[in-house]
């Protein structure tokens, strides 16, 4: 499965990039299961921010929230607007 | 109902007006105006810079609408307008306005749709003072705020 990844915010300047493809063995998986998988691949960053928020095709989700092929995966910290 | 992400400045009387043009059940507008807040300290904030998350923002503005329109469906109009990019200390940050029958669903809508948008609408706020830039801290408050709603 191919699934798009983007960062926003303090965690996208940690990681120094807003996004990337990430292509995976597995045909379903879950918002954790994406975390872990970046975090091996030397994504340090994302353990580093505080209550890190995670949506799926743009709507926030929880880390048991299910991917899968061609999905839209965003990490970012805790939003600040208003 | 309608949302704008946008650069642009706003004239807050003028998105007042037009949610009530052509209506004659309209009889309260409540609308709030965010300001970008100079915090009076020696390494004062000067200016600051939203970013968002394109796509996301407008989905989850929209979303909070309909919430809204649904806890108070005397609402007859509702509208928030954004800005993203590079604001000044006294610059207008964000506009919400809500036009209903009466004052008691335009006052509570308005206070419900901030609330939402401060914890669930993809915007960061990062600073800038003469000592550095840096990203602002979600608050505590403000997660407080919007659980008060789903009671």
């Amino acid at each position: 499965m191919k699934v798009r990844i983007k960062y926003f915010a303090r965690l996208r300047e940690a990681m120094g990039r807003d996004g990337e493809v990430l292509e995976l063995a597995v045909t379903t998986t879950t918002v954790a299961g994406i975390r872990e998988h970046l975090l091996a691949g030397g994504g340090a960053a994302l353990a580093e921010i505080r209550n890190l928020r995670a949506a799926v095709n743009q709507t926030m989700v929880g880390p048991d929230a299910p991917v899968a092929d061609g999905d839209e995966v965003a990490f970012f910290p805790p939003v600040t607007g208003g | 109902m309608s949302v704008s992400v946008q650069e642009a400045d706003f004239d807050s009387g003028r998105e007042a007006a037009q949610l009530v043009a052509g209506r004659s059940d309209v009889g309260a507008v409540a609308t709030f105006v965010g300001l970008v807040r100079g915090d009076g300290r020696e390494d004062a904030v000067s200016a600051m810079t939203l970013e968002h998350y394109p796509g996301m923002t407008e989905k989850a503005l929209e979303d909070i609408l309909a919430q809204a329109r649904q806890r108070w469906p005397a609402v007859t109009g509702a509208r928030v307008i954004h800005r993203v990019g590079r604001l000044a200390v006294g610059d207008q940050i964000v506009f919400v306005g809500v036009a209903s029958g009466h004052r008691g669903d335009a006052f509570a809508a308005c206070e419900f749709i901030m609330d939402y948008l401060k914890t669930r609408a993809p915007f960061w706020k990062k600073e800038e003072r003469p000592s550095g830039a840096s990203w602002v801290d979600a608050r505590d408050s403000d997660d407080d705020a919007a659980a008060r709603w789903s009671t």
